[in-house]
């Protein structure tokens, strides 16, 4: 009876997780179909007018371009940047060593206190960067006040926040690869941009990938740095898929409505995801190939 | 192979699914916030004569704004338990996140907190969904209401705020009483007389004189010895919080309205000709004299530029400004003053106005005990207490803003009572009731930060103003 039990129970803990997510998830898909809102608590259904009115508004398809926009930005800038910081680091030196550890630091801070930390740090009469670009004649720059620069801002302070995360996986990355290919390489004569080429890119773009798709489908989600930086300001034009829905659920309180803005979200991420990871299989197999 | 993809896909998929369940876990697990009301009030079942001592051994649970209010409430917290025998526990949380923690309280049908802090524009959100006891009937019971708590002795306007019929678009001051007045804010320009004496200015008396101050401080302040200092600190971040302060209170001068009201039916009037040409105007005058990275400021920018320095004036809450002005709180005390800024056109003073009011839980199980709280802390004894000996200035109470004391404590700030004095006959809520006053105000926001950043006022007004027809017509 003990062993016929035992399977059951050793799922017990993914089952209560599983469900501890699906619930409030099918919950939220349920009250789509309704127009549920504080004003109007005995909500009607409505079936699908609620995702009908989100894909007809010019306010979606805006919030859907800037959250395209940044998760493609922060993604992109984090891992040039990130894989160029492992390369440099790959070499086990004493500064390489020290490097690592104060690297992590970004990481260690919520990126809503990195996001106010920054908004201090670019306030054009008091904060620190236009002080230190004074003498260049960029002491006027005022980060946030154009939708430009709002975008940029909040992408660099996410940029600031995360390029670490996918440094230290690329970093893991380049210490596992095999040294076969690269001694055989050296032996051929190759030089290190052929060699960088040819066999570091190949191999390492498995874990490159794994940080991409973790940025991407993040960055997608974003609600934390570009609220507490611009509240989705100026303008409409930092407002993103989650600011939206936000603003929906929680602040006016259409909170059917709201949801339907998540739900797409999730629907993005998820297709986002099942995009990219298809992509990793065929990277992985590719590197495969390489190392043999 | 493709198994381990597929295992991939679902971990990510759950992963992407889990990035929906805090939103959708916030929104309460099921419909039926609004439990159909009874006709009758919990009121009514107090009888008998009026004991402070009636709920004694209860404990009333209270969520608070961090404020010096508050602070000056929880300061007396003691005198409150001593006379009723009622203990209080409370939580503070900060007013990024206040209101948010509210709503989704009150939204999910609990009653965790029984008595709370809420604005009067509050009222027409949490109003029509019944979150909010009406007091009414509490007022009216004299066994509830101890004599001495002496409805009278309220500004009218202050009480009349907080009273709705829960109608849109209609006036304030008919139908319950949602929330009681316990502390508000009249919407004046403060300055920095040190700025002004030596740049030989004088406060503005009109609109294009603002901006033309403003600009001049701008200009000649910095070569004054004022280093950095720009001319006026307005708020300009894209929320609800930009609009109600110095804007609306100039926009209501000018004698412009957010909406008109015909039978019932509100028609958004942030687009009329007048309206336009005045939002231009003071998108032009934040460009000529207001602080850099406008589209960021919010009071506390605002505030803490006045008291740093860097605002030779600050057109926002009189209390924004007294809390620089107190001995030793900022580089600028001292050298604040008060005035009552700008009239419009045809000599208004009409100034909008923002209350910290206390209302009750409609779903609370001790509704006798919070009511004894309430009463309370809108007593003229705590009042008179907490404006003396803390900085619960602005008092709510007639008596509280002639009291002797008070007037002493206040005079050394120059204008301050004067101010007050001016303006507090005709400060009241100048926006049209309405539910969806915070979606209204955050897009006016968005729009005027569109305006600012060189769109034209004609095309972005009209936009706000048919997008809002849609929602609140």
């Amino acid at each position: 009876m003990r062993l016929a039990l035992r399977p059951y129970l050793l799922i017990v803990p993914a089952l209560l997780l599983t469900c501890g997510i699906l619930y409030p998830f099918g919950l939220g898909l349920y009250y789509t179909l309704f127009d549920f809102s504080a004003s109007k608590p005995q909500p009607d259904m409505v079936r699908f007018e609620n995702y009908t009115t989100v894909f007809t508004q010019e306010a979606f398809w805006n919030s859907a371009w800037v959250t395209v926009l940044y998760a493609v930005g922060a993604a992109l800038a984090e891992t040039v940047l990130g894989v160029a910081v492992a390369l440099l680091l790959h070499r086990s030196t004493l500064v390489g060593r020290v490097l690592e550890k104060i690297l992590i630091l970004p990481l260690m801070i919520a990126p809503v206190i990195a996001a106010i930390i920054w908004k201090l740090m670019l306030q054009p009469s008091v904060g620190v960067v236009n002080y230190l670009l004074r003498p260049f004649g960029l002491g006027g720059v005022q980060w946030t006040d154009t939708p430009t620069g709002a975008l940029l801002s909040s992408i660099a302070v996410d940029v600031w926040v995360y390029t670490p995360f996918v440094a230290i996986l690329a970093l893991a990355g380049l210490r596992s690869l095999p040294a076969s290919p690269f001694e055989a390489a050296a032996v051929d004569g190759a030089g290190w941009w052929y060699t960088f080429r040819r066999l570091t890119l190949p191999m390492l773009w498995p874990y490159v990938l794994v940080a991409v798709i973790f940025r991407f489908m993040d960055s997608l989600k974003v609600f934390d740095i570009i609220y507490a930086l611009t509240e989705g300001g100026p303008g409409d034009s930092t407002v993103v898929l989650q600011i939206r829905a936000y603003l929906e659920a929680i602040r006016f309180q259409r909170y059917s409505f709201g949801i339907s803005y998540t739900i797409v979200l999730w629907a993005v991420v998820y297709l986002a995801a099942m995009v990219l990871v298809k992509h990793l299989g065929k990277i992985q197999r590719k590197a495969a190939e390489v190392t043999t | 192979m493709d198994t381990h993809v597929h295992d991939r896909r679902r971990f990510l998929a759950l992963a992407a699914g889990a990035a929906a369940a805090p939103l959708l876990t916030a929104c309460g697990a099921g419909f039926g916030g609004n439990d159909s009301k009874g006709d009758g009030s919990a009121a009514d079942d107090i009888t008998g004569s009026f004991d402070w001592k009636r709920e004694k051994g209860t404990t009333v649970k209270a969520l608070l704004n961090k404020h010096p209010y508050t602070d000056a409430l929880i300061a007396d917290l003691k005198s409150f338990t001593a006379r009723t025998g009622i203990k209080v526990e409370y939580d503070v949380f900060p007013e990024d996140n206040y209101f948010d923690k509210l709503t989704v309280d009150l939204s999910s049908g609990r009653a965790s907190y029984d008595v709370f802090m809420l604005g009067a524009y509050m009222v027409w959100q949490y109003g029509p969904p019944g979150w909010l006891e009406d007091l009414g009937p509490w007022m009216r019971n004299s066994a509830a209401t101890g004599a001495e708590w002496d409805q009278a002795d309220f500004f009218p306007n202050l009480l009349q705020a907080d009273q709705w019929s829960l109608k849109a678009g209609a006036p304030l001051g008919q139908g319950g009483q949602y929330a009681l007045p316990w502390g508000w804010e009249t919407n004046v320009v403060a300055y920095n007389t040190e700025v002004f004496g030596k740049l030989g200015l004088k406060p503005a008396e009109s609109f294009d004189e603002l901006t033309e101050l403003a600009a001049t401080i701008k200009r000649k302040a910095p070569g004054a010895g004022f280093d950095g200092m720009y001319g006026i600190a307005v708020r300009g971040s894209r929320s609800w919080a930009t609009i109600h302060p110095g804007f609306m209170t100039m926009y209501a001068r000018n004698g412009l309205k957010d909406f008109t009201v015909d039978g019932g039916k509100l028609t958004p009037a942030m687009n009329s000709p007048e309206a336009v040409a005045f939002t231009e105007d003071w998108a032009r005058m934040v460009k000529r004299g207001g602080p850099p990275s406008w589209t960021s400021y919010t009071w506390y920018q605002c505030s803490s530029d006045l008291g740093a320095k860097k605002a030779g004036m600050l057109f926002d809450a009189d209390t924004a400004a007294y809390f620089q002005a107190v001995k030793g709180a900022s580089p600028a005390s001292g050298k604040i003053a008060f005035h009552p800024g700008p009239k419009g056109p045809d000599g208004s003073l009409a100034t909008n106005m923002w209350i910290w009011s206390l209302g009750m839980n409609a779903k609370s199980k001790k509704k006798s005990a919070s009511w004894l709280f309430l009463q309370w802390a809108t007593g003229k004894e705590h009042l008179r207490k907490s404006a003396i000996t803390h900085n619960h200035i602005d008092p709510v109470r007639k008596s509280v803003a002639e009291d002797a004391a008070y007037k002493d404590k206040m005079r050394h700030l120059p204008g301050f009572l004067e101010t007050f004095e001016t303006v507090v006959d005709q400060t009241k809520i100048q926006f049209t009731p309405q539910a969806q006053f915070f979606d209204a105000t955050t897009s006016w926001a968005a729009a005027l930060q569109e305006i600012y950043g060189g769109k034209g006022a004609r095309s972005v007004l009209d936009g706000l103003a048919d997008d809002l027809a849609g929602k609140v017509g």
